[in-house]
């Protein structure tokens, strides 16, 4: 599914910042804080859930080629991490629902 | 691409505002160069790892990217404390990040494992005192 299309589907995430590549295609929902981990084996293209807000979970997101990031449990980005996100163009959506609720949501819409 | 092209970065201590920007900008470049991406992936993955190494660990340095026909080799230098026991440092899981760094979802201790996994040879020296000098090299198939 392309990641223009699964925002749209996500009504209930609110959108940080929108992206500059909605033609990208969503490969799979990944959980991890760690960002290490998450570097190390998140699949390019993931619709990486996370509570990690900051500007280093950006850095890590661009790297492994995530195709957006969504921020459970009403973590938010913070302003410079908010420049980042603008400035790089990463797509970002946040909720308050747990990091398992939120991979499942995604995870059905990419599975309908 | 008969000729070698270098590319230099300076690191700062503790500056995690900055931290990526080389690796960003070697990731860039290859991509325009059109390096195939799993091999841009892997240079990325290594080189933010060990620049996030030395903006946690040492007191700053400097990397050399030195990208050629059938290899990327990235020499990273530090000033700092050091590593004790390479060995042990190279185990994962084992970490020595204070809990600030671990708040901000570093300190998993997979640092240097992610970076012998995505690289082709990776080497370390480190003199106690002094400093560390990564060089790795991820082959160009």
């Amino acid at each position: 599914m392309r990641l223009g299309s699964l925002i749209k589907e996500l009504s209930e995430f609110e959108i940080l910042n929108e992206g500059s590549d909605p033609d990208r295609e969503v490969t799979v929902p990944y959980c991890c804080d760690l960002l290490s981990i998450s570097m190390g084996r998140m699949p390019s293209g993931a619709a990486w859930v996370t509570v990690m807000a900051n500007i280093n979970a950006l850095a890590v997101a661009t790297l492994a080629e995530a195709a957006c990031i969504i921020l459970a449990e009403g973590s938010n980005l913070d302003e410079p991490a908010m420049i980042k996100a603008k400035e790089k163009g990463i797509t970002v959506l946040r909720t308050n629902l747990p990091v398992f609720d939120a991979a499942l949501i995604i995870y059905n819409k990419l599975n309908d | 691409m008969n000729d070698k092209i270098v590319l230099k970065y300076d690191v700062d201590s503790d500056d995690f505002t900055r931290a990526g920007e080389a690796s960003s900008s070697v990731k860039r470049k290859l991509k325009l160069m059109g390096v195939d991406p799993d091999i841009v992936r892997k240079v990325a993955i290594s080189l933010y790892e060990g620049e996030i190494n030395m903006v946690i660990h040492s007191y700053g340095g400097t990397i050399e990217v030195i990208i050629s026909q059938d290899k990327i080799e990235m020499i990273l230098e530090d000033r700092g404390p050091g590593i004790k026991d390479i060995e042990l440092a190279m185990r994962a899981g084992y970490s020595t990040a204070p809990d600030n760094i671990r708040s901000l979802g570093f300190g998993a201790g997979m640092g240097l494992p992610n970076i012998k996994k995505n690289t082709d040879d990776l080497k370390i020296e480190s003199k106690v005192g002094v400093g560390t000098t990564l060089r790795m090299i991820v082959n160009i198939p």
